[in-house]
């Protein structure tokens, strides 16, 4: 399967990078290159094969309900380009 | 990890550099610059790559900048710059060390690991930096044996495996030479060889460059400009979150992102992500069996080939630069301990490194054979141009 | 695929101008779960805070962080799964659903995307005249995100994230609700069941429970028509509305030869409308994978089972028991079980004395009381033994129901002992006959032609009762006081 550069704008939005017409056209050459390179994937038979959910075969550790964290405004917004009392501040999103 | 360090007595000398989110394997990818390696070709001052992502703890290692180096391994970012300079790195089981604090690129397949001078300081690190940790869910709850003992146990009796699909077509006949000499020195000090068998070996890679990008897409999206890093201004948020991205991330991280939401979005998952995770299971499956029949460790190349210059593979397609991870992706998709010994140089004076793939939380098997490697090969120090 | 179970009912069609037609409504709920700290992060999960108080590194998103599962919020969610009579899946699978907002610091909510851990379960609605059984499709946990505020700054919006990662249930109903009536009787009693179980406080004012509800239309046993999603209602009455509007507006359209468009709307509750939400480029592409960050959640039925040991007397049970150990009406057994506290202030009450008569003073008086102050039980001045011993006053004949009104009165007001105020002040009802007949005679005497009118006419027996009344301040046994004057006066 390739992508086209119509596609790969689509994506670049999804994952919210803006692209110049000039890197939508690079890029669509060098993602068809990946692409192309795990089409081989197909060839592999699959069927009955289950996905690997979790490389470590242990069960999840269930965390006691006990409020360890928090309390710490000033670190969370410390490094915050664009704040104002404690809150972050973004552009609007618009509805 | 690094606070078990500073428990234990390690002091910080400073950071160093690494392909940007880990992405890369040959340190050229950094906003800070491409890392130079300390070694270099006979009779040239060319400058070479250390290999990546790690490549600035294998440098700052192999010219004895300082005692050691942590680095993290995705698809073999400690191992690779490790054989391209001569240093020993030990990428360990899945789940040995702690993920908490690491600058997530790949969830299932990251591990953070030492780059030491040899294969005992590897071993001390190591027993250090391992840990159960409760604020890593996926982190395991073993003992950690005292590696550092391990290094000079005699391997006498250990079987040692020799995966057939790992001979490559066209493969670097040095490198392949170099193999064949680890196989001697294992079998002089007393282990037996074995070939065997990895059928899904040459889909590791591409299965790779599936699941990576598409766990860092997701990984990467809380970079966007508003709770900290860059952030540029934009006509609304949406604006700005295209903007920061776009400026904030490189050209390779771009790659993969791209990548890897394609492989997640509607339509494509079933026939990419889904796949991509089952071929993992298979792969992991290949490793277990040949366990199961007795195996104690695969020995592989490290890497396709030495070092090469800054700058040589940049109008190359991405899948080239990739390349370099082949014999190594296998072990993080499988989650298994790797350790890359220096094993010899090429004929242009530069480090080769040999690969030795171990079973789940036996880093010290490793640690033995890597000795007994070591113990054949010898060292091997950069000649300070610098 | 969307799977029928219920009959379509005339009564519930609305008349459109070319024939009925009938709503097809399915609700997701999500519940804020009761816990101390939050679901992957131990920050506190508590309403309110300074901003970004309630916040971790975790929770920031800050390079580096990873999720660890809240033990109680797990507990929490199987709880309520037993509470809706649903299937527990020992084995859930946690998946990031990926989107860009500010209010979502990772840009992926961690969720429960092809592996819930309830499954299919059912909410029982009494319905004037029937039952109604309400399918649940499943209920997964997931993240909640925080709170964007747009309108403090012209062209900026603040963030903060004290919410973000507070462990929501999003419980789906099957699309089996066929009028706002029923609609809104779902929410009171999912409602109900979770503030029972503890699991949710269910406060809508303050967002611990929100629903987004799915409304279509079709001529009756049709086709399911296109829906549109109503999203964030935060109260009962305002879902009712809400439904009802876009019932109507969705009718208006397709009756005009329109098409539904699917879309996400808002609703109004000034204007009582609904709006769309100006559509969000595209409709998302989550890209849901499993998180992993996490393993696959597991836990075996003795988990399950010691859970269910503890669950408190369900609703539905409570109601049952109630008319059959108490014979109250179904529709009193439903008020009374409304809320925990209601039912158990009930039984106290009931306790030892006549269960319809405590049901009647409890429901009538004492609810009626609170919901006229806009009092929750917790906050009643008076309590289930205060209110019991004026029913026992009742019952010996100490005093009468009237008088029992005014005590009633005075003990909600000032407080205090019963008996001891009846006493103190006199209350006491008379019931020497004695007493009565002379207070009989006197009225009777001074009035003869009124006792011949009462004699010819009964019913105006009536008057000399309120007469007597007076004349003894109040306090004569009501019923005896009428035996008295009817024997006087020969009358039946």
């Amino acid at each position: 399967m390739s992508v086209d550069t119509a596609t790969v704008r689509r994506v670049a939005r999804l994952a919210r990078i803006k692209v110049s017409d000039e890197e939508a056209e690079r890029m669509t050459g060098e993602l068809n290159s990946i692409l192309g390179f795990v089409e081989q994937l197909d060839e592999v038979d699959v069927s009955g094969v289950e996905p690997m959910t979790s490389v470590v075969a242990i069960k999840m550790r269930l965390r006691e309900d006990v409020v360890t964290d928090g309390n710490v405004p000033e670190k969370v917004v410390g490094n915050a380009p664009v704040c104002d009392d404690d809150f972050f501040m973004v552009p609007k999103v618009v509805e | 990890m690094t606070a078990n360090l500073w428990a234990d007595g390690a002091v910080m000398l400073g950071k160093l550099n690494m392909d940007e989110f880990a992405m890369g394997s040959s340190n050229e990818t950094s906003y800070y610059g491409p890392v130079k390696s300390p070694w270099r070709k006979a009779g040239s001052n060319m400058a070479l790559v250390p290999g990546g992502s790690s490549g600035g703890s294998a440098s700052a290692v192999a010219a004895r900048i300082c005692a050691g180096a942590t680095a993290t391994d995705t698809g073999g970012s400690i191992r690779q710059p490790a054989a391209f300079t001569g240093t020993v790195g030990i990428k360990p089981t899945y789940g040995r060390c702690s993920r908490w604090g690491i600058v997530a690129f790949a969830s299932s397949l990251d591990q953070a690991g030492p780059i030491a001078r040899d294969v005992r300081d590897a071993a001390i690190l190591l027993k250090s930096m391992a840990s159960v940790d409760v604020k890593d869910s996926t982190s395991v709850d073993v003992p950690v044996p005292d590696y550092e003992a391990a290094v000079g146990r005699s391997v006498k009796g250990l079987r040692i495996g020799i995966p057939k699909e790992y001979r490559l077509e066209g493969l670097n006949a040095e490198i392949d030479g170099l193999w064949q000499q680890g196989i001697d020195w294992l079998k002089d000090a007393g282990a037996e060889i074995v070939e065997i068998s990895l059928p899904h070996t040459k889909y590791a890679l591409p299965a790779y460059y599936i699941v990576a990008p598409a766990e860092a897409s997701s990984n990467l999206a809380r970079y966007d400009g508003v709770r900290y890093g860059l952030r540029v201004p934009g006509s609304d948020i949406v604006d700005m979150y295209e903007n920061s991205r776009a400026a904030g991330f490189g050209a390779e991280v771009k790659r993969r992102i791209l990548i890897g939401t394609y492989v997640l979005s509607a339509g494509y998952y079933d026939a990419y992500y889904l796949r991509a995770q089952k071929v993992r299971t298979l792969i992991k499956r290949d490793f277990e069996t040949c366990f199961e029949a007795g195996v104690d460790a695969i020995l592989t190349p490290a890497t396709p080939s030495a070092a090469f210059g800054i700058g040589e593979k940049a109008g190359a397609d991405p899948v080239e630069m990739y390349l370099n991870d082949v014999f190594t992706v296998t072990v993080n998709m499988a989650g298994l301990p790797g350790i890359a010994v220096p094993a010899g140089l090429s004929g242009e004076g530069l480090p080769l490194g040999l690969q030795l793939i171990g079973r789940p939380f036996d880093e010290a098997t490793l640690f033995a054979l890597g000795g007994a490697i070591e113990k054949a090969a010898g060292r091997f120090a950069a000649e300070k141009w610098w | 695929m969307l799977i029928d179970t219920r009959t379509p009912d005339p009564k519930k069609f609305i008349n459109g101008a070319t024939g009925d037609w009938e709503i097809v409504i399915g609700m997701e709920v999500h519940a804020q779960v009761t816990s101390k700290s939050k679901l992957f992060s131990g920050a506190s999960a508590e309403y309110g805070g300074a901003p970004n108080a309630h916040v971790s590194l975790v929770d920031a998103a800050m390079p580096g962080m990873l999720p660890v599962i809240n033990e109680e919020c797990v507990k929490q969610a199987v709880r309520t799964g037993l509470g809706l009579k649903a299937a527990i899946n020992h084995r859930s699978v946690f998946d990031r659903k990926n989107y860009f907002y500010p209010d979502l610091p990772q840009g992926y909510q961690i969720s429960q995307f092809k592996q819930p851990i309830v499954g299919e379960g059912t909410v029982i609605l009494d319905m004037p005249g029937e039952t109604v059984e309400v399918g649940v499709e499943r209920l997964h946990l997931e993240q909640d995100a925080g709170k964007s505020i747009h309108d403090q700054h012209p062209t900026m919006s603040f963030v903060d994230l004290n919410r973000s990662g507070v462990a929501l249930m999003e419980i789906v109903s099957k699309p089996d609700l066929r009028s706002s009536d029923e609609a809104k009787a779902y929410l009171s009693k999912l409602r109900t069941i979770l503030r029972y179980l503890g699991t949710c406080d269910g406060n809508m004012e303050e967002g611990s429970m929100r629903a987004d509800i799915n409304v279509s239309v079709r001529k009756p046993g049709g086709e399911f028509g296109t829906r549109c999603e109503i999203k964030n209602v935060n109260s009962i009455r305002f879902a009712g509305q809400a439904i009802e509007y876009e019932a109507r507006r969705q009718i208006g359209i397709l009756e005009d030869g329109g098409a539904i468009a699917q879309e996400t709307r808002l609703f109004d509750p000034r204007e009582g409308v609904t709006r769309s939400m100006r559509s969000k480029e595209e409709a998302h592409d989550y890209r849901y994978f499993p998180d992993p960050d996490l393993l696959p959640l597991e836990f075996d039925q003795a988990f399950v089972d010691a859970l269910a040991a503890g669950l408190p007397e369900l609703p539905d049970d409570k109601k049952a028991r109630f008319i059959a150990d108490y014979g109250v009406t179904p529709y009193d057994a439903m008020v009374l079980t409304l809320e925990q506290a209601s039912a158990d202030f009930f039984e106290k009450v009931a306790k030892g004395r006549d269960a319809k008569t405590s049901a009647n003073w409890v429901i009538n008086e004492f609810f009626g009381r609170l919901n006229k102050e806009g009092k929750e039980i917790s906050a009643s001045p008076m309590s289930a033994e205060q209110l019991g011993e004026i029913i026992d006053l009742i019952a010996d004949n100490t005093i009468s129901g009237k008088i029992a009104k005014d005590l009633f009165e005075i003990v909600w007001l000032e407080g205090g002992n019963p008996r001891e105020l009846v006493e103190s002040r006199g209350m006491r009802q008379v019931t020497d006959t004695g007493a009565i007949e002379a207070a009989v005679d006197e009225v009777i005497a001074a009035n003869p032609d009124k006792a011949e009118q009462a004699k010819a006419k009964p019913t105006l027996s009536g008057w000399f009762v309120g007469q007597v009344m007076k004349k003894t301040g109040g306090k004569a046994n009501p019923q005896a006081v009428n035996e008295i004057i009817k024997a006087r006066l020969g009358i039946e």
